[in-house]
C-alpha cells in the first residue's frame, strides 16, 4: 500500500495530463495550473521558511566529528568541529555540495553466529550525488526555455552534457545519471527489509514523481517530440503575465501537470529538506559552548536581586547589628 | 523571528533567482520565419517544426549507408533525400529560417560544419 498509493497518483496524474490535453483543456492545463503551482510553491516555501525563522534554538548542539578548539597545543578541527562563523560556513558548504555526512553511512549486518558487524555504506552518499547534481544540470538547462537570449551557461552545460554526441537529439548525460541516481534511491528502499520497513508513501512519492518527470522530458526530447520553439513561446507568454493557450503535443502536458505537482508538493513535504539543512542546529551552529554563552530564548525573564541589592535595602538593620559591609 | 540577518539575505537572493525570468527586462515572442519558396514540405508542418530532426539524420543515415535517395511522404510524393537540393531550395535563407528558430532555443545542429550555406557560398562567389 504504501508503494502502490504514491504509483497510482503519478499514473493518475499522467492519465489526467493525456485526459485534459485529449479533451483540449489547454489552458487549464498550461496556463491555470502551472501558475497555481508556482504560486503554492513560493509561499508555501516562505511559509516553511518562516516558521523555521521564528522558532528559536534552545541548546548549543552542533554535531561534532573532529577535536573541538581548545588549547593552544592542541589541535582543533575545523570543519568537523568548527570554532567559528567561517568554520560553520565551509562545514555548511560541503555539506550542501557534496554531502559530506552521507559519506559516513554506514550499515549494520546480522550474520549468523550471531554475529552484529557495522560496515561502510557510500552508495547513498554516491547516487544521492549523482541524483541532486544531474537534477540541478537538467533544471539550468531548462533556463533556456525562460530567457531570451538564452543566458550563456546553458550553451556550456549543453556542450559538455552532450559531450557522447550520440544519438540526435544529442543524448545527454545527466539524463542517465538522473535515472540512474533515482532507480538507486528507490531500490535501496525496497530491496533492504529494514529500509522498507521505515518507509513511507511520503518518502516514495517524490521519487516516483522525480523518476516520471524525468522519463516524460525525455519521452518528449527522444521519442515524442514536440515543437519546441512553440514551447519556449508558451513558457514566454507565462513569465509576461500574458499566458495564451497553446496546443503542443500531450508528452508536454503530461511533463508539466507532473512538473507543477512536484512545486505544488515541495514546500509540504520532505522535499523542503532544500531549506530546511540551512537550518539544522546540528549543522549551522559553532562548537564553541566553552567560549561564548548560548542563551536560549525560551527562557523566561527572571527578575534577579544581587547581594548589593540586598545590602541597599537592609544597610541600617545591618549596620546596627554589627555586620560588615561590602559598600564601605 | 531569530538570525534574521543570516536567514533573510540569503533567502530572498534565493527568491530573486528563482523569480528572475519574471521581472528581468523584456522577453522574445516567437521569431518570425522567412517564407519558404514553394508551396508545401515534404511532410506537414506542423510534424516538421517537432521532428524535422529526425528525418534529416534518417535521410543522412539513408543515403550514406544504403545508397537509398529516393524519400516518399504521406502523401506518396517523392522527393530526393537532400538538404541542399531539397530543403534548402525551398527554404533558401538558412539565417531567416533555421537560424532563427535554433537560436530561440538554444539549438546548435552540426549540419552545416559539413553543408554549404547557399547564400554564403555565392557571396564567396562573388568576393
Amino acid at each position: 500500500m504504501k508503494l502502490l498509493a504514491p504509483l497510482v497518483a503519478v499514473f493518475a496524474l499522467a492519465a489526467l495530463a493525456l485526459g485534459g490535453a485529449a479533451a483540449g483543456q489547454y489552458y487549464l492545463l498550461g496556463v491555470v495550473i502551472p501558475y497555481v503551482a508556482f504560486a503554492l510553491f513560493l509561499f508555501g516555501f516562505s511559509y516553511k521558511i518562516y516558521g523555521w525563522a521564528k522558532t528559536p534554538v534552545p541548546f548549543n548542539i552542533p554535531t561534532t566529528c573532529g577535536q573541538q578548539k581548545a588549547l593552544p597545543w592542541i589541535k582543533g578541527n575545523e570543519l568537523e568541529a568548527p570554532s567559528s562563523t567561517l568554520g560553520v560556513l565551509g562545514r555548511m558548504a560541503l555539506e550542501v555540495l557534496v554531502f559530506r555526512s552521507l559519506f559516513r553511512n554506514t550499515k549494520a549486518n546480522l550474520e549468523p553466529g550471531p554475529d552484529l558487524s557495522y560496515e561502510s555504506d557510500k552508495s547513498l552518499w554516491l547516487f544521492g550525488l549523482l541524483f541532486h547534481w544531474s537534477f540541478l544540470l537538467i533544471f539550468l538547462r531548462h533556463y533556456r526555455f525562460f530567457l531570451e537570449p538564452v543566458p550563456f551557461f546553458v550553451g556550456f552545460l549543453e556542450k559538455f552534457d552532450g559531450l557522447l554526441q550520440i544519438t540526435l537529439p544529442t543524448f545527454y548525460l545527466t539524463d542517465a545519471l538522473i535515472l540512474l541516481g533515482i532507480s538507486a534511491l528507490f531500490a535501496r528502499r525496497v530491496i533492504s527489509p529494514k529500509m522498507r520497513y521505515i518507509s513511507l508513501a511520503a518518502d516514495y512519492f517524490p521519487l516516483m514523481l522525480i523518476g516520471a518527470i524525468a522519463l516524460s522530458g525525455m519521452g518528449m526530447r527522444y521519442l515524442h517530440k514536440v515543437d519546441i520553439a512553440l514551447v519556449k513561446t508558451h513558457i514566454q507568454g507565462l513569465i509576461t503575465f500574458h499566458p495564451e493557450a497553446h496546443v503542443i503535443g500531450a508528452t508536454f502536458y503530461v511533463h508539466l501537470l507532473l512538473v507543477s505537482a512536484l512545486a505544488a508538493y515541495f514546500p509540504f513535504s520532505k522535499l523542503m529538506h532544500m531549506g530546511g539543512v540551512f537550518f539544522s542546529p546540528t549543522r549551522n551552529l559553532a562548537n564553541d559552548s566553552r567560549v561564548n554563552r548560548h542563551i536560549n530564548p525560551w527562557n523566561p525573564q527572571i527578575k534577579i536581586r544581587t547581594y548589593a541589592d540586598y545590602e541597599a535595602d537592609f544597610k541600617d538593620k545591618m549596620k546596627s547589628a554589627g555586620i560588615p559591609l561590602d559598600a564601605d | 523571528m531569530y538570525n534574521l540577518k543570516w536567514i533573510l539575505p540569503p533567502f530572498l537572493a534565493f527568491l530573486a533567482i528563482l523569480t528572475y525570468p519574471l521581472w528581468s527586462g523584456p522577453k522574445g515572442a516567437m521569431p518570425e520565419l522567412a517564407k519558404p519558396k514553394g508551396e508545401a514540405c515534404v511532410e506537414s508542418a506542423t510534424w516538421m517544426r517537432a521532428n524535422h530532426m529526425q528525418l534529416l539524420d534518417h535521410w543522412r543515415e539513408e543515403v550514406v549507408r544504403n545508397q537509398s535517395r529516393v524519400y516518399v511522404n504521406q502523401a506518396g510524393q517523392r522527393f530526393e533525400k537532400s538538404l541542399t537540393k531539397t530543403c534548402l531550395s525551398c527554404h533558401n535563407n538558412k539565417q531567416e529560417f533555421c537560424d532563427r528558430c535554433h537560436n530561440y532555443t538554444s539549438v546548435k545542429p552540426y549540419c552545416f560544419e559539413c553543408h554549404v550555406d547557399p547564400k554564403l557560398s555565392e557571396v564567396s562567389h562573388v568576393q
